[in-house]
Parts: C-alpha cells; sequence; structure tokens
C-alpha cells in the first residue's frame, strides 16, 4: 500500500511540471499567440457576422407572423413570385455591368496614372480616391439632385444643346443606367488603387526583355501585364461583385426600386418585404437568396486563383 | 467604545427577510408613483415642433415625479419602422413608441391594450375618425392612441393664381376661409379637366407615381372615390370589378397630363415642384407650403390646402395618423398610459397644432376648428380647409378596407400605383389587373 501511496505521489510530482512545461510551450507557440492575438476580432465576426447570419437563416424558415416553423416553405414561395425573379434577374444586370465598367474603367485609369511622374501621380491618386472616400449616402443625395426632375443640373445643361429633358429615373431604361452609372462612379476608385498596385508590381525586366522581343504596345499588355495582374483582377473583381451584390443605398435613395421595381436589388427588395410590409422571414428569405448565387462566383473565383498559385 | 457586529447568521436572516418583503409587498407603481419612462417620439419635420412635445412630457414628468428620457426619431430612410423592428424583435426598448399608420396592426402581439385610455379619451374629445380606427383597433381592442404630432390629410395644395388662370377654377371661392367650402363641382371630372389645362399651360400637376407614400395614398383616395378595391374588408381578392376598372381608366388619363418622371417620385418630389413654381397642383399636407413660405414666398402666397375631388362613390381624403403604442413588455406602463392621457388633452393637442403651425392634425371630431388653421398665412386663411373642418371628406387611407395586415403589403408594395401606370404604359387592362390579382394573393400570407 504505501509503496503504491508513493508512487503515485511521485507520479503527482512528476505530472506537474510536465504539465507546466506543455502548457508554457502552447503559449509560447507562435500559433497559439496568433490565435490570442486575432481573438478579439474572431469573437467579433460571431458576434456581428455569425450571429445575424445564422439569425437570418432562422428568420427564414418562420411564417409571416413569426410564430411557425415552415421550413423552405417561404423559398418556395418567393421562387413563384414574378417580382421576385426580376429582382434576381435586375441584381445580375446591375451588378454584372457594373462590376464591368468598374474594372474597366479602373484598368484604363491605372495605366494612365501609372504614366504620370512621381509626384504629380499622388495628387492625382488622391483626387480620383475622392468618390471612393465619400459616404456613398451622402454622394448619392448630391446626384439625386442632378437628375432631380425639377432642378436637374443634367438636364439643364443638355438644354442647352436642344437635348431633353431626359426622364433620368423614372424610365427604366433611365433608371437603370442612373444607378450603374452612380455606382460605376463610386466603385472604381477601388478598381484604381488595385490595378495601380498590381502594375507596380510587375518587374520592368519583363517589359524590357518584350521589347527586345519585338513586342508591340499591345503584345506586351497581353502576355506581360495581364497574366502578371490576374490574381489581383480575380480577387478584385469577386469583392466587388459581393459589395455590387448587396448594393442597397443607390437604388434606395435614387429610385427606391422603381419605375415598376425596374431597379430593385435584392437588399432594397428585402428591406421593403421585409421591414415596410412588416414580413421579416421573406425579406430574411430575398437577402439570403444573393448567397447562393455569391458563392458559385466565389468557387469560381478563387478555384482559378489557387489554380495559378499552384502553377506558379 | 463597543462595536457591534453583524453575525453571519443575522446577515443570513437580514437579507432573507428583507428578499421577502421585496417580492411579497404589493408592487405599487401608478402613474402617482416615482419611475422611469422612455420614450420614442417622431422627430418633427417642422423646425421646434418637438419642443412642444418636450415640454409637455416634462410638465407632466414633473407633476407625476417620472424621470422621462425623450429620443426624436426621424422617420427619414424608416428609421421609426427599423425601430420598431428591433424593439419588438428584442422585447425590450422605449416605454412608448410613436409609430406611423400600419404598425399597430403590425405588432398587435406586442402592445398592450389601451382601452382604458382610449375610452375616456373618446368620451372627452369626441370620436375618431373611421381610418384610425381601423388602423388602431383590432377585435374591439385599442392597440394604440392616435398621436396628434405627424397626423395628416394629404389632399390637394394648389396655386390660385394658375388654377384661375389655366384651369378657371378660384379655389379660395371655392374653399372660402371661415365657411363651408361650395365644392358640389369640384369632382375627378372637373380636376382631370383641370389637370389637362395646367399642362397644355406647362404647369402640369405635381403627382407622383412612384412607390413612397405620397403617390400611393393620392392613389388610394382616387380608387375609393370609384369604390374600388383590390381586396375587401373580408379579405376576398376583388381586383377584377368595374370599379377597379373604372379607376384605372381614370388613371391612365391623368397620367397622361402628369410629368415624365412622375413614376420615379419621391416624397420630397411633390414638395419640390411646388416651390419650383413648376406645378399648379400637388397632394400634400403643408409642410411644402411652409418650405415655400421660407424658399419661396412669391409661391407661398399664392398656394391654398383645400379638398379632394369627389368621385362617383364620394369624396376621400388620405389621411396619416401616426399612433402612440405602449410595448407590452415595457417596464412602466401605467405611467405610460397616464403620459398618453396627458398628450391627448384639448390643451395638449392645440399646443402640438400651434407649434407645428398647423400641420398636425388630431384624430378626433371636435378638434378640427382651432385657431391656427384659419390664422396660418400668407394667404391667410390658406390652411382652414386643411383639417376638413365641415366633415366634407371621408378620412381614408389607400388600401383599406382590405385587413391591415394585407393592406400594409398593398399599401408599400405600392401595387395600386403600379398597376395604374403599367396600364397607362400600353399594358392591357386584363393582363395589368391579373398582375394586380397574383400579387394580392401573394400577400395573403399569414
Amino acid at each position: 500500500m504505501a509503496d503504491v501511496v508513493i508512487e503515485q505521489g511521485g507520479v503527482a510530482r512528476t505530472a506537474r511540471p510536465r504539465k507546466a512545461r506543455s502548457l508554457r510551450n502552447m503559449l509560447g507557440r507562435k500559433s497559439t499567440v496568433a490565435f490570442f492575438l486575432t481573438l478579439p476580432l474572431i469573437l467579433l465576426i460571431g458576434l456581428l457576422v455569425l450571429y445575424p447570419a445564422f439569425y437570418s437563416l432562422y428568420l427564414a424558415t418562420l411564417n409571416k407572423a413569426m410564430t411557425k416553423f415552415v421550413g423552405l416553405g417561404n423559398f418556395t414561395f418567393l421562387f413563384k413570385r414574378e417580382t421576385f425573379w426580376m429582382v434576381v434577374k435586375q441584381s445580375c444586370i446591375f451588378a454584372i455591368t457594373a462590376v464591368i465598367f468598374k474594372a474597366l474603367i479602373g484598368f484604363i485609369v491605372a495605366h494612365f496614372v501609372h504614366n504620370i511622374p512621381g509626384k504629380k501621380q499622388r495628387k492625382w491618386r488622391g483626387m480620383l480616391l475622392v468618390p471612393w472616400v465619400i459616404p456613398p449616402a451622402m454622394s448619392t443625395l448630391a446626384w439625386l439632385w442632378l437628375f432631380d426632375p425639377s432642378y436637374s443640373a443634367f438636364n439643364y445643361t443638355l438644354s442647352f444643346f436642344g437635348v431633353g429633358p431626359i426622364p433620368w429615373l423614372g424610365e427604366t431604361f433611365w433608371a437603370r443606367f442612373s444607378v450603374i452609372l452612380v455606382n460605376v462612379w463610386y466603385g472604381a476608385p477601388f478598381f484604381l488603387i488595385m490595378y495601380l498596385a498590381a502594375l507596380k508590381s510587375v518587374p520592368d525586366q519583363l517589359y524590357e526583355a518584350a521589347s527586345i522581343d519585338g513586342a508591340n504596345w499591345w503584345q506586351k499588355m497581353w502576355y506581360v501585364t495581364l497574366p502578371m495582374m490576374r490574381n489581383i483582377i480575380a480577387i478584385t473583381t469577386l469583392f466587388s461583385l459581393i459589395v455590387t451584390f448587396a448594393n442597397f443605398d443607390i437604388v434606395r435613395i435614387l429610385t427606391s426600386g422603381g419605375p415598376l421595381d425596374t431597379t430593385h436589388l435584392f437588399a432594397t427588395w428585402a428591406f421593403q418585404v421585409g421591414i415596410q410590409s412588416s414580413d421579416i422571414p421573406l425579406g430574411a428569405c430575398v437577402s439570403l437568396f444573393m448567397v447562393p448565387i455569391l458563392a458559385v462566383a466565389a468557387i469560381f473565383i478563387l478555384r482559378d486563383v489557387n489554380k495559378r498559385g499552384n502553377e506558379a | 467604545m463597543s462595536r457591534k457586529t453583524l453575525t453571519r447568521r443575522q446577515f443570513v436572516a437580514a437579507t432573507a427577510m428583507s428578499s421577502t418583503a421585496l417580492i411579497a409587498a404589493p408592487y405599487v407603481r401608478g402613474a402617482y408613483a416615482a419611475g422611469k419612462l422612455s420614450i420614442g417620439f417622431w422627430d418633427h419635420w417642422v423646425p421646434g415642433a418637438n419642443d412642444a412635445s418636450t415640454a409637455l412630457v416634462k410638465e407632466w414628468a414633473d407633476k407625476e415625479k417620472v424621470e422621462v428620457s425623450i429620443d426624436y426619431i426621424t422617420s427619414n430612410n424608416k428609421k421609426i419602422e427599423l425601430t420598431a423592428a428591433a424593439e419588438a424583435q428584442a422585447k425590450s426598448g422605449h416605454d412608448i413608441l410613436q409609430m406611423p399608420s400600419w404598425w399597430p396592426h403590425a405588432y398587435s402581439e406586442n402592445l398592450e391594450p389601451l382601452n382604458d385610455v382610449m375610452e375616456p379619451l373618446i368620451k372627452q374629445n369626441g370620436e375618431v375618425n373611421g381610418t384610425v380606427k381601423y388602423l388602431g383597433q383590432l377585435d374591439g381592442k385599442w392597440l394604440a392612441v392616435p398621436a396628434t404630432p405627424g397626423s395628416q390629410i394629404k389632399g390637394p395644395c394648389s396655386r390660385i393664381d394658375l388654377m384661375k388662370k389655366h384651369a378657371g377654377i378660384d379655389v379660395q371661392e371655392m374653399y372660402p376661409a371661415g365657411s363651408p367650402p361650395k365644392d358640389d363641382n369640384w369632382t375627378l371630372e372637373t380636376f382631370l379637366k383641370a389637370a389637362e389645362a395646367c399642362q397644355k399651360a406647362g404647369v402640369p400637376f405635381g403627382i407622383g407615381l412612384g412607390e413612397t407614400t405620397d403617390s400611393v395614398d393620392t392613389a388610394g383616395a382616387i380608387f375609393q372615390s370609384f369604390g374600388a378595391e383590390l381586396v375587401n374588408a373580408k379579405g376576398d381578392v376583388t381586383v377584377k370589378t368595374d370599379a377597379v376598372r373604372q379607376a384605372l381608366e381614370f388613371y391612365k388619363k391623368l397620367i397622361a397630363v402628369l410629368p415624365a418622371d412622375a413614376p420615379s417620385w419621391d416624397d420630397a418630389s411633390n414638395n419640390k415642384w411646388l416651390i419650383s413654381g413648376r406645378g399648379a397642383m400637388i397632394m400634400n399636407p403643408p409642410s411644402a407650403w411652409a418650405v415655400a413660405k421660407r424658399d419661396a414666398p412669391q409661391v407661398a402666397e399664392q398656394c391654398w390646402t383645400h379638398g379632394f375631388p369627389s368621385g362617383p362613390k364620394g369624396r376621400f381624403a388620405p389621411f396619416l395618423p401616426y399612433f402612440w403604442g405602449v410595448w407590452s413588455f415595457g417596464k412602466n406602463k401605467e405611467a405610460a398610459k397616464s403620459l398618453l392621457v396627458h398628450l391627448s388633452s384639448p390643451a395638449a393637442i392645440e399646443k402640438f397644432v400651434v407649434a407645428s403651425g398647423g400641420y398636425d392634425l388630431p384624430a378626433y371630431a371636435n378638434m378640427t376648428k382651432f385657431k391656427t388653421w384659419a390664422e396660418e398665412g400668407p394667404p391667410k386663411g390658406t390652411l382652414f380647409h386643411y383639417p376638413d373642418p365641415y366633415h366634407r371628406q371621408t378620412l381614408s387611407i389607400a388600401a383599406s378596407p382590405a385587413p391591415p395586415k394585407i393592406a400594409q403589403q398593398i399599401y408599400f408594395q405600392a401595387t395600386l400605383t403600379k398597376m395604374a401606370l403599367r396600364f397607362a404604359q400600353g399594358e392591357k387592362m386584363d393582363t395589368a389587373l391579373a398582375w394586380a390579382e397574383g400579387e394580392c394573393e401573394g400577400f395573403m400570407r399569414t
């Protein structure tokens, strides 16, 4: 018996320092430190992103009065609504058109800015970032005044050339044009700055080598610049696609979804259905419908980025 | 010096006794006991109008020894609706929340019944109009108390000079200040002819066809003037009726003479239209006129607010009441009820009307003839007919008499204006009706 006791004590005595040592080791590990440093952010994301996301999933499974579980009933109801499919179509038109133009304008302007010599380039960079820096709700209000039926600066200017007045927000075509225009104006600087950073990271030797090989401007662009920027283009497109799909403020302020719902996006229609019409579960369903669309886009774009990463 | 120590046993006994006393004692917190009360009021458009609310609440709080905090919440971008949704979800928030027209029904399960407040108030202030009953009552239970601040009629605000010159209508003669209206000939037919004449003269009527409330309210009153209901009081879809067809035909003619971009108008567009001097009439409470008084006095002195034109089924005017609701999860419901009684006294109501320059409308029948409406100007008497002092109109809300939870969706999805616009833009009558029918069927969700 005594032996056992002594043995047990010995075990206990040797286990304690080992435990302490392993705890110290664990705490000393870089990954543990990194985990603790990121913990506040993880908690914040959990609280502000994950909880609302799961809560909206839960809401989407309730009936209108929020008293009964209806499973996927709200989704099947939505799929039968004409307006819902119109909103899906419009969100795609809005996001894809806006992202293409933002990317194109960002790409072109990034090249111009890249070719401006040192000091002046900083000024231009600063000025071109202004649309992106102003809160969109504020800048969109300024656009609203430019499009305004009574005081439209655009129509006033056009009247000198005998054009107009154009119902900027009153006709489907012009209303869609206007909301996309404002989104492009607001979002193009993001592409510009990302592309500019990518352009600066392309080694000059590649262009020199291409010149020696007799490559013209277009060939340098196609065989050097674009391949070197591919990953940045993909990531920027994905980010922008997500943000543009989820856009709310521009449409809400300019058209409130009109005329005849032809400018509604997921977020604006979800707000109208969920908050204004007091059908929160259906509103949650509408906003959740963005997730599969964006997930598919993310999978395709990120898969391509990974592939290239592996090739490299 | 002796020092008395508290033994562990004594401490436990004292704690238990005081806890029992606290729990078992009757919880007396009548309106006459101190306590805390938190209020969410609508942030008024009219500068200085919030001060009247603050003063009235302070007056009550001082008397009742209640500690009060007030938040003024803007209705811009639906901040009030968002607040109501969040508080109803969280089951926590203000004790009293001022809410727009449809919200008492939307949150009926979360609101404290207020029959004990409303019944004496009706005896004191007179009967409330049908729209207030429709929006504020459920199965005989008062869900909220009609609030004077923010409640409004969106009737015509006409330009005296332009209507006389282009349409041959003297609105001041038709609605004389201080006497009953001579409005027998003020029908939808006359209204349409005037709209056509003003459009020809380059000063079209500024009526929106968008998805915000001003556009929907006008459509609602016109549809009701024809007896057109998309869903009836029983909840049956009644889109394909002759009355709806007649209303659509009328609207098509009207849309032809409205500004080209009216489909995109929001609630500010008609105000700007009037103030810029480009239109002969808008449908709005006197806020547009009040801004014109400051920014375009030459326009303001030509404005006259008056009654709606009548249709085959009567004269309907859009009325949008605000309500004060008391959350059932509120912590000081008795104090909240006492404050609502105070805010609904005739003296308090008159103070609200004076502070808002006549914008705010009481919901009670006996309170439509305050001095403010007779004296406000220029021109003097411009608001005399705003509160409908001779009860010539049925005060109504678009999409009624459908059950409020269905009507709210017809209202906020702007089904009336969209259907009218579809038809006016060339869609066949039957297609437009079928579309509206489909929409209404979708609103039947429970």
